[in-house]
């Protein structure tokens, strides 16, 4: 016998989005009603695996009757909703979401999705000024063992990293935003270095951050030696051998070699996360 | 949570499951140390080393007295409930919180917190097993969820985490002393015939020895000669100098495995292999019976071979005519012996990302959660027993001599013998420190950083102390995950579980002594 209670089924909304009917479960978020119909929607601080930090705008939908634009991540589907996501005032904001933050933080190794949305809004940062005067951006690299490298250079401050220690998975509460306005940052407490702070080392911030801010050890040395190839790699699917949990993991190969490990987000058993073991004990298994 | 640090040892799972605290779910950690699971229950309870039974019998009692009994489930499913009744009626709360050293109130907040929730799992791992009273520690608190009828149900359940990725699906495939694939018994006439049908061999009907009986026919010139494969019992075995002695005493020693182990330093012949789950195609079956495939990403170096293949060419030179059989193609094999494989085709494997046995056809989901048969009335097949047990000491007893308890577990950032996990370098290891309560580090004169002489019966080694003000007083608490500079097991308890063969890892009584490092060291 194998009986599952699901509960009572989500009744059907129904709204409108860019002209067409759409009817997704009740409870349902905008962006999920737009993924569901193929309409792409641009994304910073939203992951499938977190809840939404509500903070970065670029996932923004205009919908009728609403004086501000609509962050769609987090916003509920209601019914007679009447959505737009390509109208003249979303571009816009959009635009201008991607141009500030791209005028105070380096975006070059931002996900390549990131990349691409940048371009498809024709985005240009300069207009915002001359990024080197701006006071936040100008940080050497934290470096501090041999797992992982804080570059807040490339922050954008989306709270991902924060949440992903904290409650939405790891409950490690080992860094949180510091500082306010310009000043505002994510740290250790007190600012300690990290191997001195609660950091447990599951990497799982580094598997979230869009923008590169934080990255494995490996990949920062060789792309500061330059044999950072991301077109070469190969991702190969296999299962952790640490515990008897089953964590699959995602090994990325160049040249033979291992030079990062991932989680799929979409994998019911670890949900995108890893601890120290899955994401670093692979060394044992290069050369 | 009962005997298991799963924050540090299962990570993951540990997600899971605080998925559920933040939800509103309680919890409760039964572990003689304060550990970091334990930070994120409600309430500890910090028992001493090996009264798991009598802690048990407690609760079951108070769930009694207090008509807190799932009587329906009680009368329809199980079988033995007035003998237990019986049996446990001397553990009043009075007499348990004697024995355990846990508080009345807190027992009494546990059982009854336990048997009136709509669902509720009780989760274990080695603290459970690692005892010399493994199978009745067991049973013990399938009792609590028999009384409550907490299993066989979306949501309740007894959830035993597996320590290794592959510990399940080994004893699936038969890896075991009386075992035929899928928990088939070598004592059933009909599965062997049907087996030996596909083998083309013969297979013994009596059962073979495990892990702990092999020890003891070296001892007695029965065994001779050993084939270990991905294990390094050398360092891994509780009493580690007589297993290393008996070892030796082998007229002929072939290791197969990743590294060059202590185990394989001693072997005649070492067979390089390829790492299973990043240079090797196959299954691996997780704790909750999920098999999931593993895929070679990288080359194995130098004379490394793949498992299948060392195998393979051996039976060659046995005269055997196997060829040399693809990760798929056994896999087919298993499924056609195999009935609770059966459904699992290797596109299935491959498309769902993992099934969880059993899994008759290819038709068939997988099973969530195992012994729902249980709810159906009447019941379908047996009915479940209770079991009478009673709690014993451990076998190394503490004395004058040997007055610390020792206990012995994982930490976050390595694994078992360090094999695997002492080749990347993390920020947060602490290496092969003995840790103290502060009274006991304060009484024998110890601050953490100094050197220690650590003797138990059966060896002595030098040890850095290190100060846990989580611990209770008279218990010390190591990794083993160093056996190069700290070779713990020499100091761990051989006294095994007759019905599983596991050693006392868990309970080794310990006398500590401060070394004073000469001025000029």
């Amino acid at each position: 016998m194998n009986e599952v209670s699901v509960g009572e089924p989500h009744p059907l909304v129904e709204l409108t989005i860019d002209g067409n009917s759409v009817k997704v479960p009740e409870g349902s978020t905008i962006l999920s009603a737009c993924r569901k119909e193929g309409i792409d929607t641009p994304t910073l601080c939203w992951a499938s695996n977190l809840t939404p930090a509500n903070v970065c705008r670029v996932c923004v939908v205009e919908v009728e009757g609403s004086r501000v634009l609509v962050p769609s991540c987090s916003r509920s589907v209601e019914s007679g909703m009447v959505v737009s996501t390509d109208s003249e005032r979303v571009r816009t904001s959009r635009r201008m979401v991607y141009e500030l933050l791209a005028s105070s933080v380096e975006m070059d190794r931002a996900d390549a999705s990131v990349r691409d949305w940048m371009e498809y809004y024709g985005v240009r940062p300069e207009r915002m000024g001359r990024r080197d005067e701006i006071a936040t951006v100008a940080q050497s690299p934290k470096v501090q063992d041999d797992l992982y490298v804080r570059d807040y250079e490339r922050c954008i401050l989306c709270y991902k990293c924060v949440q992903a220690c904290g409650d939405d998975a790891q409950h490690t509460y080992a860094i949180a935003t510091a500082g306010r306005g310009f000043s505002a940052h994510v740290s250790t407490e007190s600012d300690v270095a990290l191997p001195d702070s609660a950091c447990v080392y599951c990497g799982n911030c580094i598997g979230v951050c869009p923008t590169g801010a934080l990255v494995f050890r490996t990949e920062f040395d060789m792309r500061v030696d330059g044999t950072w190839d991301e077109d070469s790699q190969e991702v190969t699917t296999t299962v952790c051998a640490f515990c008897g949990v089953g964590c699959n993991l995602e090994l990325h190969v160049q040249g033979d070699a291992i030079v990062k490990v991932t989680s799929p987000a979409d994998h019911s058993v670890a949900n995108g996360h890893l601890c120290i073991k899955g994401r670093f004990g692979w060394q044992h298994a290069s050369g | 949570m009962w005997g298991s640090n799963a924050r540090a040892a299962h990570p993951i799972f540990f997600h899971h499951l605080l998925k559920g605290v933040d939800a509103g779910a309680r919890m409760w950690t039964v572990d003689p140390r304060r550990t970091t699971s334990a930070r994120f229950a409600d309430m500890w309870l910090g028992l001493n080393v090996g009264t798991d039974i009598a802690l048990a019998n407690g609760v079951g009692r108070e769930i009694i007295h207090a008509g807190l009994v799932n009587t329906e489930f009680v009368e329809n499913a199980t079988e033995g409930y007035e003998g237990f009744a019986a049996h446990v009626e001397p553990w009043t709360l009075g007499r348990t919180a004697g024995v355990t050293g846990v508080p009345a109130e807190a027992i009494r907040d546990l059982a009854h917190g336990y048997a009136s929730a709509s669902t509720a799992q009780l989760i274990w791992t080695l603290g459970i097993t690692e005892h010399h009273t493994a199978v009745d520690n067991v049973l013990a608190l399938c009792n609590l969820a028999l009384l409550t009828g907490h299993v066989g149900r979306w949501g309740s359940g007894l959830v035993p985490l597996r320590g290794q990725n592959n510990v399940q699906g080994g004893g699936d495939m038969g890896a075991l002393p009386n075992k035929l694939p899928g928990f088939q018994d070598v004592a059933d006439d009909d599965a062997r015939t049907r087996l030996e049908g596909v083998w083309q061999a013969t297979i013994p009907a009596e059962p073979g020895w495990h892990l702990t009986q092999m020890f003891e026919a070296m001892e007695s010139d029965d065994l001779k000669a050993v084939w270990v494969i991905g294990e390094n019992p050398a360092d891994s075995e509780a009493d580690a100098n007589h297993a290393r002695e008996m070892l030796g005493h082998l007229q002929h020693l072939v290791v197969q495995d990743v590294f060059m182990t202590r185990t394989a330093e001693m072997a005649d012949v070492v067979l390089p292999a390829a790492l299973g789950w990043v240079e090797s195609d196959g299954t691996v079956t997780s704790s909750e019976r999920r098999v999931q495939r593993t895929r070679a990403a990288v080359t194995p170096p130098g004379e490394a071979r793949q498992e299948i293949d060392v195998i393979a060419e051996m039976a060659e030179r046995m005269g055997a005519k196997w060829g040399r059989p693809t990760a798929e193609e056994l896999w087919d094999e298993l499924r056609s012996v195999s009935p609770m494989h059966g459904g699992m085709s290797w596109q299935r494997l491959e498309a769902e990302g993992g099934i969880q046995w059993p899994c008759p056809d290819e038709d068939h989901p997988g099973t969530p959660f195992l012994h729902g048969r249980l709810w159906k009335r009447p019941i379908d097949g047996r009915r479940a027993p209770f079991s009478c047990v009673d709690d014993h000491p451990p076998v190394d007893q503490l004395t004058d001599e040997f007055p610390l308890r020792l206990t012995t577990g994982r930490v976050l950032d390595s694994y078992n013998t360090g094999v695997q996990s002492g080749k990347f370098n993390s920020p947060i290891r602490s290496g092969d420190a003995l840790e103290l309560s502060t009274d006991d580090a304060r009484s024998l004169g110890l601050v953490r950083g100094d050197r220690a002489l650590v003797s138990s019966r059966r060896g002595s080694i030098e040890m850095t102390v290190a100060v846990d003000p989580d611990l209770p007083v008279g218990l010390a608490f190591t990794t083993f995950h160093f056996p190069e500079i700290a070779d713990v097991n020499q100091l761990t308890s051989d006294a095994w579980d007759t019905s599983s063969g596991t050693s006392e890892f868990k309970a080794a009584a310990i006398r500590v002594e401060k070394l004073e490092v000469a001025p000029n060291a």
